[in-house]
């Protein structure tokens, strides 16, 4: 399996071990995707949505639970998560492309409008974005939100940007 | 004060702390907020232990400082140490642990005449942490080869980076940690070797670095390092599932600089000096002194926290160091046994919790086992 | 190449700090005053801190906690200094020590 050693998961081992968002939920507006599938004891993000829209419970092991009719897609948990596993992914930018909001704790972060290179989970350059937003106030506590608009077919593919 | 051929007798505390990292410090503050006492000794020249290099954000239960990153979380232990009057000596090695609660205590640097004083604790903590295992393979002493935490050490307290191209030895949660943490300061990490066929940490920290394109490689080992001087060629190969190089397999990697993350091992000489029981646990990183729910090891009134009784992480350090400063508190007769079981209870609790989970599963046996160990050898004594 | 730290996402700028001279070998070399001598070196591409007494191999940095003594130095004259906990003063005269650093004897 991709995860135990290659470090990350693929997309379908995701869908079937993560709660992911549906297509019709998708289709409404920014939602949040939680990559976290390691019964790590750890619930920040539980505590970070005023939404109620993530759910762990207890015991604190349980695997982040996202309640998609709640989350509004605004982000918070993204860099509230200490293992930088949560990313929004809007696939209602525009009609050809769609954005994806990634944690980015690298120098220098990149600004708005600049062209950078959009990579997949393992690293590798998929296509170029298109940094639309970076948000790194206080409360994110030094951990910079990056979105990156790209085309439609690669928001699920997209999870961060190579450094620059 | 006497003083007797350079060493200086004899100084008397309630409680002595060895080691300021984390668990000594956790230990310091429940006993000094509970009006004992406490004296801490630290080799360095600022307490804290590791916390000030790791800059990540801790996971754990958002109602006990989860989310906020080690250095912090270091900043402020040291901060309510120093409001409640806790006295800490750095620069100061505790050079032996001897009968009747005394503890040898050299202070100073190396470029200077350093003094020796002796402690007397009423309650001594022993938590002095861990050190780090390294890998031998050939070549593996040429300079730019070190180990994980040297380098984190580097890059996050000294703020200079030990190389620009590096090979992470070991998958753990050290050596993802400090992949991730070497691409920030601004290097390269240009591999990762892992010999099990698993990665050893925690995925997220691994997805962490594997987007940021680090290869990482499992049932793979570092074979030799080349170079004059200074690493300057790292030959990885496959291992097979007896661990042996696989012949054909070798891959030439340039380098300038090898990081081991190949775990820890308690430092547990001062128990073992003085005497406390240890048992060996592979688990717990090795031989560490076995304990009671009070933290407290096979010598009365000795107590050991944080990974010298087994390798964990800072936040079951923290944890382990309160239970034992609330246990002192009480054994000091500074609040009832009623009280001290209460809180201890809560520690337990969110202890239990950190060791929780497909992660935690064997740490919290190792534990429940050492707890197991030192009641026999309570009850043989008896 | 630029080895320090400058500016970190996390950690933020680097303190610049009082740079003093210090001697490392015969030569000037800038450093900041308080960070460990080991820094100060390999923020001037200096790694090898000491040669082994039988085999005179090179050492360098390897625990950076001051626990494994390869990176020992002599240090205004005085041998065996664990460089990567020892802070740096004005003026400081280091040398990369051969074998036990006793001068004159196993020396070079």
């Amino acid at each position: 399996m991709a995860l135990e050693n290659m470090g990350y998961l693929t997309l379908e081992e995701l869908k079937a071990q993560t709660v992911y968002p549906t297509e019709e939920r998708f289709r409404k507006g920014p939602v949040a995707v939680i990559e976290c599938t390691h019964e790590i004891p750890c619930n920040p993000c539980e505590g970070s949505c005023k939404f109620g829209a993530i759910k762990i419970g207890d015991p604190i092991t349980n695997l982040p639970g996202l309640v998609e009719a709640n989350c509004i897609g605004c982000g918070i948990c993204v860099a509230q998560c200490p293992g930088l596993a949560i990313f929004i992914v809007d696939k209602t930018y525009s009609d050809t492309q769609g954005t994806v909001s990634f944690p980015y704790e690298y120098n220098p972060v990149p600004e708005v409008g600049q062209e950078v290179d959009a990579v997949d989970r393992s690293g590798k350059v998929v296509c170029r974005g298109t940094v639309v937003k970076v948000q790194n106030p206080k409360s994110y506590d030094r951990t910079p939100v990056v979105t990156v608009a790209v085309d439609l077919d690669q928001v699920e593919t997209v999870r961060s940007m190579k450094r620059l | 004060m006497a003083w007797e051929s350079g060493v200086q007798f004899m100084i008397k505390k309630e409680v002595v702390v060895i080691g300021g990292g984390p668990s000594g410090m956790a230990a310091a503050i429940e006993a000094a907020k509970r009006g004992a006492e406490v004296l801490v000794i630290d080799a360095n020249e600022k307490a804290g232990g590791q916390l000030f290099k790791q800059i990540h954000k801790f996971f754990g239960s958002s109602e006990h400082g989860a989310g906020v990153r080690g250095i912090d979380i270091g900043r402020d232990l040291l901060k309510e140490a120093e409001e409640l009057g806790v006295e800490v000596w750095l620069n100061s090695v505790a050079i032996g642990l001897f009968a009747e609660k005394q503890i040898a205590v050299e202070t100073g640097t190396d470029d200077a005449e350093k003094i020796v004083r002796v402690v007397e604790g009423e309650k001594i903590v022993i938590a002095c942490g861990a050190s780090e295992n390294v890998v031998r393979f050939q070549g593996w002493t040429l300079p730019g080869i070190m180990g994980a935490g040297a380098a984190q050490t580097m890059i996050n307290a000294n703020r200079v980076l030990p190389g620009k191209k590096i090979l992470m030895v070991g998958s753990g949660n050290v050596g993802l940690i400090v992949s991730y943490q070497l691409m920030q300061a601004g290097a390269d990490v240009v591999a990762l070797v892992e010999a099990a066929p698993n990665i050893g940490g925690y995925v997220v920290h691994a997805s962490k670095i594997a987007r940021a394109g680090v290869p990482i490689y499992t049932r793979h080992t570092v074979l030799e390092a080349r170079g004059e001087g200074r690493v300057k060629e790292a030959v990885i190969c496959e291992v097979d599932g007896k661990w042996q190089p696989v012949p054909g397999t070798e891959k030439v990697i340039e380098v300038d600089a090898i990081a081991i993350a190949a775990g820890l091992k308690p430092l547990a000489e001062l128990a073992i000096m003085n005497g406390c029981k240890t048992k060996f646990d592979p688990i717990l990183g090795g031989w560490a002194p076995l304990h009671d729910e009070n933290m407290e090891s096979s010598c009365s009134g000795i107590y050991v926290v944080g990974d010298v009784t087994g390798v964990e992480e800072a936040n079951t350090a923290l944890e382990e160091g309160r239970l034992a400063g609330v246990a002192i508190a009480a054994a000091l007769g500074k609040i009832t046994a009623e009280e001290a079981e209460t809180e201890k209870k809560k520690i337990w609790d969110r202890l239990d919790g950190l060791r929780s989970g497909p992660h935690g599963e064997a740490r919290m046996k190792a534990k429940d086992r050492q707890l197991a160990d030192f009641r026999q050898l309570s009850a043989a004594e008896i | 190449m630029c080895l320090r730290v400058e500016d970190h996402v996390v950690l933020g700028k680097d303190e610049p700090g009082k740079t003093v001279e210090i001697t490392v070998d015969g030569r000037k070399l800038a450093a900041k005053e308080g960070e460990k001598i080991l820094a100060a070196l390999l923020a001037n591409g200096i790694i090898v801190n000491r040669y082994t007494v039988k085999r005179k191999e090179p050492r360098g940095l390897f625990c950076g906690i001051g626990q494994c003594t390869d990176c020992a130095m002599i240090v205004n004259g005085k041998p065996n200094v664990r460089t990567c906990i020892t802070p740096v003063k004005e003026g400081m005269v280091i040398e990369t020590q051969h074998g036990l650093g006793k001068r004159g004897a196993i020396h070079d």
